[in-house]
């Protein structure tokens, strides 16, 4: 019981690292990254080279990969979404293409087999309640809630998170008190792929770095942001959690092979229920109904 | 069907994450009367239309119409009922020609029961409704795509939409705002015709002159409260009204 | 719509060259006013060349490019399928969903009941169609993003389902499947799909119910506003659409003779895109002329293997930065256009 707890929590804590950079782009420019999949693949993938074919130090190559990564995502609006803003269509199309396209390019580069896995940050494991627990997974569970403290602090307490919620709430008067939008949307993009690559990589080690988990995570991504509701990092939390939660209590019962029917059933429900998402305040969504 | 309350509300409420748009406003509207409803920006007189016609709903208060609940109706149901509306931002379909706008309407259940209006037929009516609005029938006017149209068409073209329903109370919200004297003074006429085929006009409107010769009744919203009621006469001697919307703007 | 290109100089004097649309569109863009036989003609080759050439094809291909123009009209029925649900502000990113219900339906009825092609492709239509709209029943309510999320993320989740619960022959699929009675019936059967939904399409868009899937495109506040139901009208268009994706994934079913997961997988979403990004979206024409490149094109480039991918995928996303209008619509505007040299002094 305690040890399906515990992996429930660092289950979610899992989930709400793979969304959380996916959400915040969403909740500030309105732009679903669909290449949000590519960027943690990339991160990861960038500092496995680092690492192994460059000879980098870990820390400095996880520094690195995720400034080089954030940087593609400030690239991304600056040269291609930038000039189809507005147009959702060609946004979306514009993501969908490169997110794919960078994929299986990783994937025409090489990266297909066992060799491509980074290694833990710590050795060895912790007994916790009577559960073992890596200390990866520790790690994971520390970084997501500094992470989590570290988003709320910046966008409430720093002049560039107050001008992203600012835009976020209203772009049009946004502008009026001088916040560049564009420069935004930017920075929200480059900082989605960062957080796309904080999470790869602190989550990567525990298995393999493959190009399926790129689509992989979009899914869970999509799946969490649709249930919490997109621009709520309450929503992240709380959908992260069912999730977790309930993914350990299908496998443990049932079967590990039902942990997608429960993804599945909890999209389908919360569309028919609450089709904003839990926690979805978009003032569009409902009363344009 | 009690049919002395034509077009009802009651303590009809909403507020937008703490603004407070809409509080406890109520009115009550025999069939062919007209109803202007004036007050500052701000104070709420686009929301009441909004909630009217279902486009938002009322956090509390209820909407009546020919004696039968209509609040939380979708849109579209109450434009079937017969409430048009009109946008004060003119939504036009800017990619079709300013004819085709017409055709959407013309298409809704409740219009397909007055007249079989067939395809192929419906081009005419809508160019026939246009061009009572004003949209010179031999030209290429009513063949343009809307986006080319200046804004005092367009405002007509939401009229023209508005006719198209063939709609039992026609709401203007803020019709004649953008269009220059002339069109004011060639769309007045359209708006006086329908209250005498016997249609229940409301106008929000800035325009007060132009207001006053269609209106009977007028209600003054301020601050989203209901500060005054009455005829025209009425409300514009009463001193609430000259504090607080008069005063402030002049 | 006269405009200026390059001007030169001769003995005579000053000319510019000026490029003109021809005078034959009245009233709107749908209406031509014909003065001679040639200006009809101008206006029918460009179809009939399609329709003609299109049925002569297979007549004249070897069995492996009659294969790949099967393919292509596959894909194309996609690209329409897509075209359509776009033109009513629908932006779907899961065309595979779509063409994977089709398949395994078909596939199911014909393994578990052996119902045969006649009658397993129909009901898989109609069938597959109602499953797809009745799922997304609830996102037409919300922004057209959001259906673009969920459309994304549910053949993926249930390609994940089918392999981890083995239901439908997991993984492997079911195969031994009846197939058709030979190509030359998969073929012509797969173009008069391509013709009934190319036309059909173009008809309906051209009619007032087009108009009112047009205008929900542009401001659906305004159409609700003229008393039409906005959530029915897309319902319709879903399944309208979905019914095409439906019917091909469950022709390809019996045309391979098995179904497996990768009826579900993301090509059948993203091709599909490409080709009408690349051919030229909202007319339908474009969405079929991307498809008769591009897929010919990566039949072709085979031998390079997921670098195709990449390369549509790239393509795509170039065409949709930097040549919006697409390889159709540019060629159609060029072909409505002539220039003559005018004298300016």
């Amino acid at each position: 019981m305690a040890g399906m707890l515990i992996y429930g929590l660092i289950n979610s804590i899992i989930f709400a690292l793979i969304t959380i950079g996916f959400t915040l782009t969403f909740g500030i420019s309105g732009i679903a990254n669909f290449a949000h999949g590519a960027f943690y693949v990339a991160g990861a993938y960038i500092s496995w080279h680092l690492l192994n074919s460059l000879g980098f130090p870990y820390p400095l190559a996880i520094a690195i990969s995720v400034l080089v990564t954030g940087f593609f995502g400030a690239i991304l609006y600056r040269f291609v979404l930038f000039r189809v803003r507005g147009v959702i269509l060609s946004e979306v199309i514009a993501t969908f293409g490169l997110g794919i396209g960078f994929l299986e390019l990783f994937r025409c580069l090489g990266l297909t087999g066992y060799d491509y896995k980074l290694p833990k940050f710590v050795d060895g494991s912790l007994e916790l309640l009577g559960v073992y627990v890596d200390y990866q997974r520790l790690i994971i569970i520390v970084l997501g809630a500094v992470l989590l403290l570290f988003l709320w602090f910046f966008t409430h307490h720093t002049k560039t998170g107050l001008a992203f919620r600012a835009i976020a709430q209203d772009e049009h008067t946004a502008l009026n008190f001088g916040v560049e939008s564009d420069r935004t949307a930017m920075l929200s993009l480059g900082m989605g792929g960062a957080l796309a690559a904080i999470a790869a990589i602190a989550i990567m080690p525990l298995s393999l770095i493959a190009v399926e988990e790129g689509h992989h995570i979009l899914i869970l991504a999509l799946a969490v942001g649709i249930v919490g509701g997109m621009e709520s990092t309450m929503g992240v939390i709380v959908a992260s959690l069912i999730f977790g939660l309930s993914q350990i209590i299908v496998a443990t019962y049932l079967s590990p092979n039902y942990t997608m029917i429960v993804m599945l059933a909890a999209i389908i429900l919360i569309l028919l229920i609450r089709p904003s998402g839990l926690f979805g305040k978009f003032k569009e969504l409902e009363e344009r109904i | 069907m009690k049919d002395d309350s034509f077009l009802k509300i009651t303590g009809l409420s909403k507020s937008f994450g703490g603004v407070e748009a809409l509080s406890n406003v109520s009115f009550d509207l025999k069939q062919g009367e007209s109803l202007g409803i004036i007050g500052p920006n701000g104070s709420g007189k686009t929301t009441l239309v909004n909630l009217i016609t279902g486009f938002v709903k009322p956090d509390s208060g209820k909407v009546f119409f020919r004696g039968k609940e209509i609040t939380g109706k979708r849109p579209y149901t109450i434009a079937n009922l017969g409430i048009a509306r009109t946008f004060q931002m003119a939504k036009a379909f800017h990619h079709l020609p300013a004819f085709k706008n017409i055709i959407i309407p013309l298409r809704s259940p409740r219009v397909k029961t007055f007249r079989g209006a067939q395809y192929g037929e419906r081009d005419d009516i809508a160019i026939d409704l246009l061009e009572e609005v004003g949209f010179e029938r031999d030209s290429a006017v009513p063949l343009k795509t809307a986006k080319s149209l200046p804004h005092g068409y367009l405002k007509r073209l939401e009229l023209a939409r508005c006719m198209a329903l063939r709609a039992d109370v026609i709401i203007l919200d803020e019709l004649f705002s953008g269009m220059s004297m002339s069109e004011v003074a060639s769309t007045l006429p359209i708006i006086e015709k329908l209250k005498e085929e016997g249609k229940t006009v409301v106008m929000i409107e800035h325009r007060l002159r132009e207001l006053f010769r269609v209106v009977n009744c007028l209600i003054v919203l301020n601050f989203g409260q209901k500060i005054a009621e009455g005829s025209p006469a009425e409300v514009m001697g009463s001193e609430a009204v000259k504090a607080a919307y008069l005063g402030s703007e002049e | 719509m006269a405009k200026i290109r390059r001007e030169k100089k001769d003995s005579n004097g000053k000319y510019r060259k000026e490029r003109l649309d021809r005078g034959i569109k009245a009233r709107s863009d749908t209406i031509f006013a014909l003065t001679s036989y040639r200006e009809a003609l101008y206006l029918v080759v460009p179809r009939a060349v399609t329709i003609i050439g299109l049925l002569i094809l297979p007549l004249v291909l070897d069995i492996w490019w009659t294969k790949v123009m099967i393919m292509a009209c596959v894909i194309a029925i996609l690209a329409l399928s897509w075209d359509f649900i776009a033109s009513a502000g629908m932006l779907s990113l899961g065309q595979a969903l779509f063409f994977g219900a089709g398949g395994y339906l078909a596939g199911v009825l014909n393994y578990y009941w052996g119902l045969s092609p006649l009658y397993t492709i129909p009901i898989a239509t109609i069938a597959g169609a109602t499953v797809c709209t009745l799922l997304f029943l609830p996102v037409l309510r919300l922004r057209g993003i959001y259906f673009a999320m969920v459309t994304f993320a549910m053949p993926l989740i249930l390609v994940r389902i089918i392999e981890a619960t083995r239901i439908w022959g997991g993984i492997e699929g079911l195969s031994a499947l009846t197939p058709l009675p030979n190509l030359w019936v998969s073929a012509y059967l797969v173009i008069a799909a391509v013709f009934a939904c190319l036309f059909g399409f173009r008809r309906l868009m051209d009619s007032d119910y087009g108009l009112v899937l047009r205008g929900m495109m542009d401001n659906d506040q305004a159409v609700m506003a003229g008393g039409i139901n906005i959530y029915w009208y897309k319902a319709q268009t879903l399944f309208i659409g979905s019914a095409a994706g439906a019917f091909i994934g469950a022709f390809m079913t019996h045309y391979y003779r098995i179904v497996g997961t990768s009826a579900f997988s993301i090509d059948y979403s993203i091709l599909p895109v490409a080709c009408t990004v690349v051919g030229g979206p909202g007319n339908f024409a474009g969405a079929m002329f991307g498809a008769f490149i591009l897929v010919p094109l990566c039949e072709y480039l085979r031998a390079i293997g997921s670098w195709r991918i990449v390369l549509y995928s790239f393509l795509m996303v170039i065409f949709v930065v930097a040549v919006p209008e697409g390889i159709f619509n540019y060629l159609e505007r060029k072909y409505h256009q002539f220039e003559h040299w005018v004298k300016t002094g």
